[in-house]
């Protein structure tokens, strides 16, 4: 019953994602006609008091974006997205799973997302790091019953988030133009590539496993497991698209989206 | 690095023993001023909440018909958060400070405080935050602390209207903190006039006496980086590379607590830096108020008159721009001579005292509802300030000896003594 659902709501996903293509077209064809029609202006414009003519300082907070109109059409079908279905769908998930259930359900995501830190980490030849993770992997799958608890930190084991886009940075690759992805987010084009190689190493794991083969019903429980996975990640995830009111708010998320990744990818440095 | 963390804080925890004995005990652990301030309250040291609250997101239609310009379209209304008990409770309104929106993280810790220890909640955001200029601000000009109390209650009314039906309440009672405290009291006044709520009693958290002293006291925060204000940009980037430097030596995992206190236990930023991070702080904030205020109203301050922004137009350059204001200019150049205009033959001093508790010391003086809580150390305060709070409110002054501006807020015992404050 909970697969059929489940499946349900992934063929769902697809719809709206696929009824939202015109829309995403419609929106990109307005924004590339530009201001002209955008702008039902009667009244002449008078410049401002103060305008950037009067700036004598660095910039600041500035991150390459030479597609933000992209972006910020991205940014609104993600705030149109989140509030007419992904969000209903999480607290629909939040009120008939009890908070227990949900708890262990992320527990066992974020356990298999330790093989994406696993091999990441091992790209990034961090043997320490990779011992941890493995560890961390081993023993929440076995005491920690397949993830759904986590005895591993409190043996002292950290969690180490890792991705492919880390792992370009980590050996030089810039990360590129900012980058708003539908339905994930914020991101750049290196970490765009970063976590389509990530998604097809698990793909890859997963199809070489094939755990539900016997049950001859391999495709609907998997497309199960991936929508369930979706709803827990945004679950998880406390952002929220304009909640802060703040009228600057793209960028401020571009600002330190970028910098928490450039911080958090590249090496660190020998002591002096 | 579990143990790192325990150090970091044992450390912090430590730091101020030698000083215990002559402030009663109070253990509140940061002693700087700035640093209070920009740290706030280790997670450790914060009361435990329940993890469920029964609360509700209100969106109230405050002023109907208001036009939102198309940039603002994800503006539905103000937005307030609701908590409430299934039994008769005193009500809390809460104003969050400066800037702040109905779920800033302290008024959401204050919340929870009070809805533990049994009382309903309303949080609104700050009458200076966009939300609240957008949907709920008359004339769209804020710092007026007259009209923002006024904005204030009818917010006020029309959230109660709201809730009214679902829930008894036993009483009526007003919070807020910096900028909503000293609000508060005006709107405080107001209801003592209208009457709709008869506050009980009244709470303000780290208050400014005079808006314009404290005001300069933070922009004075940038004087002291190399070039001034107008180098902010300059500032900025030279911070965040010392930031970045600092990760990249250090082992750390990600940007996370570890990260940040060992920032401050390392001194990592000089007095003045953190200071000046303050100032930065704050202009940011505040360049947000510009920019709303002057796209709600027209007036050709920052965005040219009579442009009509889309929602995926570039506004990065009156970013910049308006974070280069200070609230002086904003004051010179664009609420002064709003409200000059209204009121013929108001001066620029005049108005000035306008926006200060003592223009309503007779009745704050009078009325024994009142009680303020701030610090020894708050620098948005001048000693004389802090000495005419004690005069206003005698017995009811509360403050500590340390905390900063707002660090302290979470700290149990504040939280208690706010709690108890409207228990008595």
């Amino acid at each position: 019953m909970t697969v059929t659902r489940y499946s349900a709501g992934l063929t769902l996903t697809n719809r709206i994602i696929f009824n939202a293509l015109p829309t995403i077209a419609l929106m990109l064809s307005l924004s590339l006609t530009g201001c002209v029609a955008s702008r039902v202006n009667t009244q002449d414009e008078v410049p401002p008091m103060h305008s950037i003519s009067e700036y004598r300082d660095q910039r600041f907070a500035d991150v390459a974006d030479p597609w933000e109109r992209f972006n910020r059409n991205m940014y609104d079908f993600n705030f149109y997205f989140d509030k007419y279905f992904f969000l209903p769908v999480v607290s629909g998930y939040e009120f008939i799973t009890p908070t227990f259930l949900q708890n262990r359900i992320s527990g066992v995501y974020n356990n298999l997302g330790e093989i994406k830190n696993l091999t990441n980490s091992v790209f990034q030849l961090k043997g320490t790091e990779s011992v941890t993770t493995l560890g961390r992997f081993v023993t929440n799958s076995t005491v920690g019953l397949g993830g759904m608890f986590d005895p591993a930190t409190s043996f002292g084991l950290k969690r180490h988030p890792e991705d492919f886009g880390k792992t370009l940075g980590y050996w030089g690759v810039g990360s590129g133009a900012y980058l708003v992805l539908p339905i994930f987010g914020p991101s750049s084009v290196r970490d765009t590539g970063g976590l389509a190689v990530d998604t097809g190493i698990t793909y890859g794991i997963y199809t070489a496993i094939d755990p539900f083969k016997s049950t001859g019903n391999s495709f609907a429980i998997s497309s199960g497991i991936t929508a369930l996975e979706f709803i827990d990640a945004r679950h998880q995830q406390s952002f929220r698209y304009y909640e802060s009111g703040y009228p600057f708010e793209y960028y401020m998320v571009r600002f330190f989206y970028h910098e928490k990744r450039e911080i958090e990818s590249r090496k660190p440095l020998p002591l002096k | 690095m579990m143990y790192l963390k325990l150090l970091l804080i044992a450390c912090l925890v430590m730091l101020p023993l030698s000083g215990l004995a002559a402030d009663g005990g109070y253990g509140y652990p940061i002693p700087g001023s700035y640093e209070a301030t920009i740290l706030g309250t280790p997670a450790a040291l914060m009361p435990t909440f329940p993890e469920e609250m029964r609360t509700r997101q209100l969106v109230l239609d405050v002023i109907p018909d208001r036009k939102k310009p198309p940039i603002f379209f994800y503006d539905e209304g103000l937005r307030c958060t609701f908590a409430y008990q299934e039994k008769k409770a005193p009500l809390v309104f809460l104003i969050a400070g400066a800037g702040s929106s109905d779920r800033a993280p302290k008024l959401m810790t204050m919340m929870k405080a009070f809805y533990q220890a049994g009382f309903h909640v309303i949080t609104l955001p700050s009458p200076s935050h966009a939300n609240f200029i957008i949907s709920a601000s008359q004339s769209r000009v804020p710092g007026d602390l007259t009209e923002d109390a006024a904005d204030l209650y009818r917010a006020m009314e029309v959230a109660w209207k709201q809730v009214a039906g679902d829930i008894e309440v036993s009483s009526f009672n007003l919070c807020g903190y910096s900028l909503g405290a000293t609000q508060a009291a005006f709107v405080a006044k107001l209801d003592n006039d209208r009457r709709v709520f008869n506050f009980r009693k009244v709470l303000m958290i780290n208050p400014s006496v005079s808006l314009y002293s404290s005001v300069t006291k933070i922009e004075d925060l940038l004087t002291k980086i190399p070039g001034g204000p107008d180098k902010q940009g300059v500032f900025f980037n030279r911070m965040l590379s010392k930031f970045t430097q600092f990760y990249r030596y250090g082992n750390f995992v990600s940007i996370n607590d570890d990260f940040l206190y060992a920032i401050y236990a390392e001194h990592l930023f000089t007095h003045e830096e953190t200071g000046g991070l303050i100032g930065l702080t704050y202009r940011i904030n505040l360049a947000g108020m510009i920019f709303t205020s002057d796209v709600m109203t027209n007036s050709g301050y920052v965005v040219p008159k009579n442009r009509v922004l889309s929602p995926t137009d570039s506004t990065y350059d009156y970013f910049l721009v308006s974070t280069h204001l200070s609230f002086i200019d904003y004051f010179n150049e664009y609420l002064y001579p709003y409200f000059q205009k209204q009121r013929p033959g108001l001066t620029k001093q005049a108005y000035i005292e306008s926006l200060s508790l003592r223009s309503i010391e007779g009745y704050l003086k009078s009325s024994g509802k009142f009680g303020v809580m701030t610090n020894e150390n708050d620098f948005i305060l001048s000693k004389q300030e802090l000495d005419y709070l004690r005069y206003l409110f005698g017995e009811r002054t509360k403050v500590y000896p340390r905390g900063g501006h707002l660090g302290n807020l979470e700290y149990k015992d504040n939280l208690t003594y706010m709690v108890d404050f409207f228990k008595l």
